[in-house]
C-alpha cells in the first residue's frame, strides 16, 4: 500500500471538516474520491501535504507516518498535490513555473528530461514558455498546475478536481492526461465533482458526505450503484 | 552561471565606464561639490530603495519600517569610526551596522512573518520607533541632540562602489532559484508551500536582506553627510524610501534606480525655490502617480540579456 489514510478527523477551529475517514491507494492506482462541496475533499488533501494538521488519525506513506511531517519533507518524499483552482504563479513565466515544480529536486540530469516529458505532453507549455503564466486560459493553466505537479517526479500525485470550469474538449484531455500520468507509473488521488469522469477512469473510489466515507468500491461498481447515481451522477 | 557571468561582467563594464565617466565630469568641473552630494544622496537612496523593493516588491511583505535598520547602520558607522576614523573604522562600521540589523530583523522578521497577513508593517513600524527612542535616550548615542563632526570617510567613490555591489547581489539573488522561490511565495503562498517551500523561511530572508543593505545605506550616510540624529531616522525617512520603491515600480528594480535619480535631481533643483519646493516635489509625486499608477516601470527590467538575445535573433533573421 502506498497510502493509507487511517481515522482521519480535521477540524478548523470548532468546525469538524473530516470525521474519521480512513480510505487507502495502491501503488499504480487512480483512486478517486468524490463527494459534494463541502464534504471534506481538499481538507484531506492538504491534511496529506502537511499543509493542516489533523486532530487525530494517521496517515501512513510508503510505510512511515506523515501527519507530523511539514511539507518540504513530503514534497521531497514523492507527494505532490496540484491544488484545487490551480493556484499557479502569476507573476511568474511559465517555465519558471515548472522550475518551481521542481525546486526541492538534486538529480539534474533527470530533471532535465522531466521538462522535456511535460514539454511533450502538454505542447500548449512549450510554446508558451517564456509568458507570464497569468496570461494563459484555464484549461492552459489546469495544464500548467499538473505540469508544474509533474516536475516534482512524484510517486504519488494529489489531483484537486482538475476539471473545474473547464469547456468539455478540455475536461476529455485533461481525464485522458491522468491515464496517460497512471501508464507512466505515477499513483494518482483524484478528487472530483464530475463523479461520472472520475470513476470512469478509477480503479477505485469512495463516496464523502459531510466528513465521512459512507460508500466505496471499484469505480465500475460505484458507477453502477444506485445511491451514487442519484446523488452524484444526476440520475 | 556561466552565462550569467557574462551579463554581470557586461553590467561591471557598465559600471566601470561610469565611474570614468563622473570622474571626468568632475575634473572638469562639471560636476561640482553640490552636484556630488546629490550624486552621493542618490546613490545611497538607491540602497536603500532597492532593499525596500526586494521585501516589498519581490517577497510581498509591506515593511513601513526601513528607517529603523538605517539608524543602525548610521550609528554603528558613527560610533566605530569616531572611534577609528580610518578606511578599516569605516569597513567594520558597515559591518557591525549590517549585522545589527540583521539581527535585529531576525527578532521581528521570525515571530510576524509565519503569520499570513500585513503583520509585518505594523512591527517594523514600532521597532523602528523603539529603535529611534532608545538612540534619544542612550548616552553613547549623545541623545536627542545626536552625533556630529563625524570623520568624513565615505567619498562619491565609496558610494558607488557599494551602490554597484549591492545591486549586483540584489539582482543575483533575484534571478536564482532561491529569488523565484521568494517570488512564488509573493504570488501564492500555499501553492508556494506545496511545492516544497519553507514560505516563511523565504518571507525572513528576503527581510533580513533588505534590512542588511540598509544599513548600509545608513553608514553611508552618516560617514558622508558627518551628522546623525535620532531624528533624521523617523518615520517620514521610511516613507520617503517607500515612494521611490512606489514611483519607480513595485517589483523593478531599473524603477528604484530611475525613480531615486529622478527625485534626487528633482530635489536638487527646487533647492532654490525655497518654501515652494515642497509643494513642487509634492505636486511631481502626484502628477507621476496620476499618469503611471503603477510606477515609472511596473515591473519592467532592463535586461542586458534581452538585449543580447535580441541582437542574436536579429542576426539569425538575416
Ligand atoms: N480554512 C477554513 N476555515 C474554516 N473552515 C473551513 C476552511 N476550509 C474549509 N472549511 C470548511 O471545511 C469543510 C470542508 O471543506 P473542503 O474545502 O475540504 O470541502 P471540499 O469537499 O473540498 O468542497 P469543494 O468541492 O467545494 O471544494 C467545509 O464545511 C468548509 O466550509
Ligand atoms: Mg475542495
Amino acid at each position: 500500500m502506498l497510502l493509507e489514510v487511517q481515522d482521519l478527523s480535521v477540524n478548523y477551529g470548532v468546525i469538524q471538516a473530516v470525521k474519521g475517514v480512513s480510505f487507502n491507494v495502491n501503488a499504480g492506482e487512480i483512486v478517486t474520491l468524490i463527494g459534494a462541496n463541502g464534504a471534506g475533499k481538499s481538507t484531506i488533501l492538504h491534511t496529506i501535504s502537511g499543509l493542516i494538521r489533523p486532530k487525530s488519525g494517521k496517515i501512513m506513506y510508503d510505510g512511515t507516518e506523515i501527519q507530523k511531517e511539514k511539507s518540504q519533507k513530503i514534497v521531497a518524499s514523492g507527494i505532490s498535490q496540484v491544488p484545487e483552482g490551480r493556484h499557479i504563479f502569476p507573476g511568474l513565466t511559465v517555465l519558471e513555473n515548472l522550475q518551481m515544480g521542481a525546486y526541492l529536486r538534486k538529480d539534474r540530469e533527470q530533471t532535465k528530461k522531466d521538462y522535456q516529458t511535460v514539454f511533450e505532453r502538454f505542447p500548449v507549455l512549450a510554446e508558451r514558455k517564456n509568458q507570464d503564466a497569468a496570461t494563459l486560459s484555464g484549461g492552459e493553466q489546469q495544464m500548467l498546475a499538473m505540469g508544474r505537479a509533474l516536475m516534482a517526479a512524484p510517486k504519488l500525485i494529489l489531483l484537486d478536481e482538475p476539471s473545474m470550469g473547464l469547456a468539455p474538449i478540455f475536461i476529455n484531455e485533461i481525464f485522458d492526461i491522468i491515464q496517460a500520468i497512471q501508464k507512466n507509473g505515477t499513483t494518482v488521488l483524484l478528487i472530483e465533482q464530475n463523479a461520472a469522469k472520475a470513476l470512469a477512469i478509477a480503479d477505485r473510489g469512495y463516496v464523502l458526505s459531510v466528513g465521512k466515507i459512507v460508500l466505496s468500491g471499484t469505480g465500475k461498481a460505484l458507477l453502477a450503484n444506485k445511491d451514487v447515481q442519484k446523488a452524484y451522477l444526476g440520475g | 552561471m556561466k552565462r550569467n557571468l557574462k551579463y554581470n561582467l557586461v553590467w561591471l563594464l557598465i559600471a566601470v565606464v561610469g565611474w570614468i565617466l563622473i570622474n571626468v565630469l568632475e575634473g572638469v568641473g562639471i560636476i561640482d561639490q553640490f552636484a556630488e552630494t546629490t550624486l552621493v544622496l542618490i546613490g545611497i537612496n538607491i540602497i536603500l530603495a532597492s532593499g525596500l523593493n526586494l521585501i516589498i516588491g519581490f517577497s510581498g511583505q509591506f515593511s513601513l519600517g526601513h528607517a529603523g535598520f538605517m539608524a543602525l547602520g548610521a550609528y554603528a558607522a558613527a560610533l566605530v569610526t569616531q572611534a577609528m576614523p580610518t578606511e578599516l573604522g569605516l569597513a567594520l562600521g558597515i559591518i557591525i551596522g549590517m549585522i545589527l540589523a540583521g539581527v535585529v530583523a531576525l527578532i521581528i522578521g521570525i515571530p510576524t512573518l509565519r503569520l499570513k497577513g500585513d503583520y509585518l508593517a505594523i512591527a517594523t513600524m514600532g521597532a523602528a520607533e523603539i529603535i529611534r527612542i532608545i538612540l534619544i535616550n542612550l548616552k553613547i548615542t549623545n541623545g536627542p541632540a545626536g552625533l556630529y563632526g563625524l570623520p568624513q570617510l565615505a567619498s562619491w567613490s565609496t558610494v558607488y562602489v557599494l551602490v554597484v555591489v549591492t545591486t549586483v547581489l540584489t539582482v543575483n539573488f533575484i534571478h536564482s532559484r532561491n529569488g523565484r522561490a521568494v517570488m512564488s511565495v509573493r504570488e501564492d503562498e500555499i501553492a508556494a508551500e506545496s511545492m516544497g517551500i519553507n514560505t516563511t523561511k523565504f518571507k525572513v530572508a528576503a527581510f533580513v536582506f533588505g534590512g542588511m543593505t540598509a544599513a548600509i545605506g545608513g553608514a553611508l550616510h552618516a560617514t558622508y553627510i558627518q551628522t546623525i540624529a535620532p531624528n533624521d531616522f523617523g518615520i517620514m525617512e521610511s516613507i520617503s524610501i517607500l515612494i521611490i520603491v512606489v514611483m519607480g515600480g513595485i517589483g523593478s528594480m531599473t524603477g528604484t534606480f530611475a525613480a531615486a535619480i529622478l527625485l534626487g535631481v528633482l530635489d536638487m533643483v527646487l533647492q532654490s525655490f525655497g518654501a515652494l519646493r515642497m509643494v513642487l516635489y509634492s505636486l511631481a509625486l502626484i502628477l507621476i502617480m496620476v499618469f503611471r499608477p503603477k510606477g515609472l516601470f511596473g515591473t519592467w527590467e532592463f535586461s542586458v540579456k534581452r538585449l543580447f538575445n535580441r541582437k542574436k535573433r536579429a542576426k539569425e533573421e538575416v
